[in-house]
């Protein structure tokens, strides 16, 4: 038998017997920054490619949403601070090896500009909308000037918050579950298809909603690809690797993992829109609030199945 | 100059007085710690075996959690102790989360505390309060760079491991076996 | 069992999707908390300032200084390098003595027992002026009414010293400690016999220098005996064999080359093989046994069949590793210490299980020499000069036909539970009891018994420092400042050389709480006897008497310690075989004890089989843990902080069979019947024996104030109902009890 004991009593709150310090702030903190980046990108991307006419709610009408995506996101965040009251230490440097910092900096750059380009489509998309002062019209008349330029930044951005909500993790490589690279673009794939889940339970227009289902219908396959590589990799990896594979393959998370993120969230949304695309009649919210829902718990599961795993010695 | 200790396995018995000292040294809050005692039992009534630790931050040369400080609030300074600047800490847990070790804690003021390796005592030319306490004598403190310091010469003596190299932090914390 | 490695296992237990957001749910909030108020950050010693103590959290009574900072908060305590006794170094509970200090559940006025109208009782705070009087009376009236030696005095620790002083000016020769028929009484009435000297404390083992070190169930390193501690680490870095007869994996075993896991209750079985191993193996130092030993043909002759293997069929050890082990020892002659132990109450026939101990050592010739037992020395402060005392007429024996315990030395505190309890060959029982800083209920086994003495008595004053389980049976509660808080006599303890140390305060007593030497004193003048406390303050004594021996009190304040040079060179006294007459019937170290077989009890040791477990029971085994002193620490913070309850130790495959979890609350029940207050952590480990289970004595506090301590753990004390009592010195044997499991919370009525 083999028995181990902390004989100090050692009981620290959120740290022992297993750490569990990020609880509900972050995964949602990242859910939210995925489904925003995902919403801004294609946003930028089909104004880019002039389809600003055709696809209303990619352009105009999910943007609205995202100011206040990013704000609860940033506030989740800010409420994960436990020491609040330094909050403002995070913008006095850059460090480019945490992923904690240029994250913040990147939601800095990113939520004024989402700001911006919801405000600069508030007329067309509330018509009665005034601006209280005139400076704001002029304001206006300038961003919509140069709204390509804000496109391209916006979708540079947009990847790069994608990608930081899973380099986060990625960057720990204290915890198996996290230590592997391919979260960083599995996070970014699954944070574009909520985006594009979001837009398209918004769009009225039968071509957007084909257009996006068959984009989304490639990031759910890219994405359920890069899971069970991800799987592979933990399979074939170290003893804590191995353990780590194990709390969804057995473990405590198999079945949240694999019925609600891979069967519920994934599969059969990505069913019912083949469906659809064959020109069945699926209620447009039932598979974008699976994906929604399916991505929420999703980085719900990697973080708390994250923290749980560690180096053995 | 880099600073080590190394922790004889052999000869601790896990009394915790190291714990307690470095509470009363380091006004540590109650429930909290920066050290604490592993035991691991093996083997089966009567062919068994104990290992007992005293553990604590390992002062990493390559220090994860330095590395993801969002603020700079942990740093690491001369003799390679890796320290945190409390009013620079916006107690995000990044470090706490990347450390393969659990060395650090959220302090109930909010900001993340840890080992210091005794920074205030040791600059002063003192061992840090868990090495000066043990009974056993069986923690060693002292510069790797300097061949003559007690932990260089315990550890050319006797056979050691460190803990989770494979997390590549170049730990600095000994583990006599 | 939960360990890192399983770390996947154990978490599978709450399968699925409610493993979502659970801890989303327990989530809270980090900066609600707040730390006591003052500086919160370490400083340097330079800010401190120190005033010298030695510690009280236990008898090792290790000197050091007190840290105090601006605020005139207490700090840290940090050993002083010049005492023999820390060498600089606290245990984890002198370290953690500040807890005793800031508890805030510590007692803070006195307490008189009131009853209300209905019958319910309730303590009532009260002036110091009251209380005392009100003891005053008392004692006046027990002592106009059934004379002074109807008194009883438990006194355990340095301020007891006060209380002793006062009982016996009053005319009582009642005064014990549990650390006579409860702990060291029969290695020490066992080494008179042998040697005509005892072990005393600290023991005069000679760890540091020895080459191989034998300990028969003496757990060093779980008792966290500081200066043994210390030596044995030390003799480790010295290549010196360690040799652990234990039937329990302890920390010692862990680090011993030879670990005998004996079967319990059978030590005397081995200790008689290992002597004839010795003997007819012609192992034995034979120049030290032909000058110095008498009896050697009687116990060659009684230990002849006695052999390995004969021993093997009672404690289960292997003869070939009985021999090896002998021939270690011998090797290792007469560097060797089979070391005495301090807690040896343990099957009733204790004494001559010790008798065993110190004929091998006798054997081996390693008392008085190099690496096994030195001859201490100590300075003798001269007393302050006081009335000569009383002389009583009777005493707590009378409760005792004259041939019971013949060869008892120190007053037996179960003898006085005895002589409290109405008897037809008593003509008066003790009727009055003060109690200082012990904590019976916890101390004491049979707490029926306990109870029912104290059923007896006019009153019981308590003087403590917090609400322990004794505290709630008080009439009066005095409660003392804590040692950091006080002067106390200067402690002065036989060593390698004579050493003294001052304890003086290091703060003011906190809340309303008063020194022993105070309280003393102030009861003397209530009660006429101020002439005895002839001095406006305690630091008066010290002085004179310091100054007796060549200090004084100022020079004390600045060092804290002081060694003298002993008066005789003779540490290592029989070295060389020098000439030397012992203080037995015989003049020489007695193999064969003539004075046992005077009084009627078998000269030489003899193994007797004890009962053992029925089936379904479990040995009750007990001990320390490093970070606990009895019940005394288990409600200090510091402590708590390291160990909060203790858990029942089981073997794995007893584990199964009852289909018990690491980790899993239990209750235990004894052979009486008699059920833990509270469920206790089952601790699921290789460590024990499948026949027995063991707790860490002092937990299972019964008394809700104390906020910590209060239903955590369980209580051996509760459980050691059955004494088997050791007939030669009246030591109560406490191992001998059983224990069953309950996994269910027991109905009211097995708890009666
Ligand atoms: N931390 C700490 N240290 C202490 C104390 C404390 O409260 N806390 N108290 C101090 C005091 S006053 C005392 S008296 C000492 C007591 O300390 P010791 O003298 O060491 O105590 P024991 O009860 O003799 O030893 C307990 C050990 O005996 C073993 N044992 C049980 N039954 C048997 C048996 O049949 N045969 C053998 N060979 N071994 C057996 C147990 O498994 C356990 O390991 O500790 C002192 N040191
Ligand atoms: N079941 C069982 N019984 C045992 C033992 C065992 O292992 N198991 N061990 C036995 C042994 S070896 C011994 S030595 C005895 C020890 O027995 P005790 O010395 O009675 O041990 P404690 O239970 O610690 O009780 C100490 C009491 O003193 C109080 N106290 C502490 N400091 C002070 C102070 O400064 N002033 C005053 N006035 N009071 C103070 C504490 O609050 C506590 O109430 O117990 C014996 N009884
Ligand atoms: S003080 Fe020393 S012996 Fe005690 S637990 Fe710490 S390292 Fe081990
Ligand atoms: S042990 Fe942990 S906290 Fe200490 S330096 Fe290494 S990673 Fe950082
Ligand atoms: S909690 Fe503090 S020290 Fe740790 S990473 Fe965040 S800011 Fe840095
Ligand atoms: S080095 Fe100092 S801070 Fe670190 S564990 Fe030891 S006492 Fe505590
Ligand atoms: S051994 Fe520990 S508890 Fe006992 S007197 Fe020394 S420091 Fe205090
Ligand atoms: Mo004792």
């Amino acid at each position: 038998m083999k028995e181990e004991l902390f004989v100090s009593g050692r009981n620290i709150p959120h740290i022992d017997p297993y750490l569990h310090l990020w609880t509900w702030e972050i995964p949602l903190y990242l859910f939210l920054g995925g489904l925003a980046a995902g919403i801004l990108f294609f946003a930028g991307y089909f104004y880019v490619m002039h389809k600003e006419r055709d696809m209303k709610a990619t352009i105009k009408w999910a943007p609205m949403l995202v100011p206040f995506i990013l704000v609860i996101g940033l506030g989740a965040l800010f409420l994960d601070l436990h020491h609040k009251l330094y909050f403002w230490r995070l913008y006095t440097i850059i460090r480019f090896q945490s992923p904690m910092s240029w994250g913040a900096w990147v939601l800095m750059a990113i939520t004024p500009l989402s700001i911006v380009w919801a405000a600069s489509y508030l007329k067309e998309v509330f018509p009665k909308w005034k601006w209280p002062f005139a400076w704001l019209d002029t304001f206006e008349a300038f961003v919509i000037k140069y709204r390509k330029a804000m496109a391209w930044i916006m979708m540079i951005l947009s990847v790069i918050l994608g990608v930081y909500t899973g380099i986060l993790l990625s960057a720990f490589n204290a915890r198996p579950l996290w230590n592997t690279s391919i979260l960083g673009p599995l996070f970014l794939v699954s944070g574009f298809s909520t985006g594009l889940a979001a837009i398209i339970w918004m769009s009225k227009s039968k071509y957007e909603r084909k257009v996006l289902t068959r984009i989304d219908l490639i990031f759910i396959f890219v994405e359920l690809f890069f899971i069970i590589h991800m799987i592979m990799g933990f399979q074939a990896g170290s003893e804590a690797a191995h353990e780590a594979a194990k709390l969804f393959l057995g473990g405590e998370f198999t079945v949240t993992f694999w019925v609600f993120v891979v069967l519920l969230g994934l599969a059969f949304p990505a069913t019912l829109e083949i469906f659809e695309l064959r020109g069945y009649h699926v209620p447009v919210w039932i598979p974008s609030f699976l994906i929604l829902l399916g991505g929420l718990i999703f980085r719900f599961v990697i973080l708390e199945a994250g923290q749980i795993t560690r180096y053995l010695y | 100059m880099r600073y080590a200790m190394a922790v004889d396995t052999k000869k601790c018995v896990g009394c915790g007085d190291c714990v307690v000292a470095c509470q009363t040294e380091n006004n540590v809050p109650h429930g909290y710690c920066r050290d604490w005692i592993v035991e691991n039992v093996a083997g089966t009534y009567p062919k068994l075996e104990i290992e007992l630790r005293s553990e604590r931050c390992n002062h990493c040369e390559n220090a994860p959690c330095v590395r993801c400080c969002p603020t700079g609030a942990s740093h690491i300074v001369d003799g390679g102790i890796v320290l945190v600047t409390h009013d620079e800490c916006i107690g995000c847990g990044a470090c706490i989360e990347s450390c393969p070790y659990d060395a650090r804690y959220p302090h109930p003021e909010g900001y993340v505390d840890k080992c210091t390796f005794c920074v205030h005592r040791v600059t002063d030319g003192e061992n840090p309060a868990c090495v000066d306490v043990c009974p056993t004598h069986c923690l060693h403190f002292g510069d790797l760079d300097d061949p003559n310091s007690d932990v260089s010469k315990i550890l050319k003596n006797r056979k050691w491991k460190v803990l989770a190299p494979e997390a590549g932090t170049k730990p600095q914390l000994y583990f006599l076996t | 069992m939960k360990t890192r490695r399983d770390f996947i296992k154990i978490s599978a237990a709450g399968v699925g999707a409610a493993a979502i957001g659970l801890h989303a749910l327990s989530w809270d909030s980090v900066t609600a908390q707040f730390v006591a108020d003052g500086d919160t950050s370490p400083v340097s010693d330079e800010e401190l300032t120190n005033y010298p103590t030695f510690c009280e959290v236990c008898f090792w009574k290790c000197a050091g200084f007190t840290y105090v900072d601006k605020k005139g908060n207490i700090r840290k305590i940090i050993g002083n390098k010049d005492d023999p006794h820390s060498n600089g170094r606290f245990c984890p509970r002198g370290t953690g003595g500040v807890g005793m200090y800031w508890d805030e559940d510590r007692l803070q006025t006195p307490l008189i027992r009131e009853t209300k109208a209905d019958g319910t009782q309730y303590f009532r705070k009260a002036s110091w002026d009251e209380a005392l009087n009100l003891v005053a009376e008392k004692m006046n009236k027990l002592r106009l009414e059934h004379g002074p030696e109807c008194l009883a005095l438990f006194s355990h620790g340095t301020g007891g010293k006060h209380f002793s002083h006062l009982v016996k000016a009053y005319g009582s020769p009642n005064i014990t400690a549990p650390s006579f028929a409860q702990c060291r009484g029969p290695r020490e009435v066992a080494f008179t016999a042998t040697y005509g000297e005892d072990v005393m404390s600290p023991e005069r083992t000679d760890i540091r220098d020895t080459k191989c070190l034998v300990l028969i169930g003496s757990h060093i390193g779980e008792n966290m005996h500081n200066g043994q501690i210390q030596e044995m680490s030390e003799a480790i870095d010295q290549g010196a064999t360690i040799i652990t007869v234990d039937p329990r994996f302890s920390t010692a075993a862990s680090k011993s080359k030879y670990w005998l896991p004996i079967k319990p209750a059978t030590d005397i079985a081995l200790l008689l093989a290992w002597m004839h191993v010795i003997i007819y193996e012609d192992l034995y130092d034979k120049a030290y046994v032909e000058k110095y030993t008498f009896g050697f043909k009687e116990l060659k002759e009684h230990v002849k069949n006695m052999t390995p293997e004969w021993a093997y069929g009672i404690t289960t050890i292997d003869p070939n590793v009985i021999r090896k082990t002998a021939r270690e020892m011998a090797a290792a002659s007469p560097a060797v210490l089979v070391h005495p132990g301090r807690h040896v109450t343990w099957y009733g026939d204790d004494t001559q299980r010790s008798r065993a101990i110190a004929i091998v050592n006798a054997l081996l010739g390693s008392w008085g020499r190099r690496g096994g037992f030195y001859n201490p020395e100590k300075v003798h402060l001269p007393k302050y000069p006081a009335p000569p005392y009383p002389k009583p007429k009777r005493s707590w024996r009378d409760a005792y036909p004259p041939g019971k315990y013949k060869l008892v030395t120190e007053v037996l505190s179960t003898g006085i539970c005895d002589a409290s309890i109405p008897n037809a060959d008593l003509d008066c029982h003790l009727r009055g009891w003060i109690v200082y800083g012990t904590n019976l209920m916890a101390s004491l086994p049979d707490q029926k018994k306990t109870l029912e003495a104290i059923s007896h008595l006019d009153f019981l004053v308590v003087i403590d420092t917090m609400p322990m389980d004794i505290v709630q049976l008080a009439d009066v509660v005095l409660p003392e400042c804590t040692y950091l808080e006080r002067y106390d006599p200067i402690r002065t303890s036989p060593h390698r050389e004579p050493y003294i140390a001052l304890r003086m305060p290091a703060a003011e007593p906190k809340h309303e709480t008063k020194p022993g030497w105070w309280i003393a004193k102030e009861l003397a003048k209530r009660l006429g006897l101020g002439d005895y406390f002839n001095y406006e303050n305690y630091e008066d004594v010290l002085d004179w008497q310091l100054k007796k021996v060549g200090s004084s009190l100022e020079e004390m304040k600045r060092i804290g310690v002081k060694k003298f040079n002993r008066e005789f060179d003779d540490l290592y006294f029989l070295q060389n075989l020098e000439d030397f007459e012992f203080n037995t019937n015989t003049g020489k170290i007695e193999l064969y004890s003539t004075e046992l077989e005077m009084e009627g009890y078998d000269p030489m040791p003899k193994y007797t089989h004890h009962e053992e477990p029925a089936d379904g029971y479990y040995r009750l085994n007990y001990g320390r843990a490093p970070m606990h002193t009895f019940s005394r620490t288990s409600n200090n913070h510091n402590l708590w902080d390291l160990m909060k309850e203790n858990s029942v130790w089981i073997n794995p495959k007893v584990a199964k069979l009852w289909d018990i979890e690491n980790g899993q609350y239990i209750w235990l029940k004894n052979q009486d019947g008699i059920v833990t207050d509270f469920p206790v952590k089952a601790r699921v480990t290789e460590r024990i024996r499948w026949d027995s289970v063991y707790l860490v004595h002092g937990f299972g506090h019964t008394d809700k104030k104390l906020t910590r301590a209060y239903g955590h753990g369980a209580s051996d004390s509760k459980l050691v109902s059955k004494i088997h009592m050791d007939p030669i010195m009246g030591g109560t044997g406490m191992r001998g009890n059983f224990v069953t499991f309950l996994k269910e919370k027991p109905g009211k009525e097995v708890n009666a």
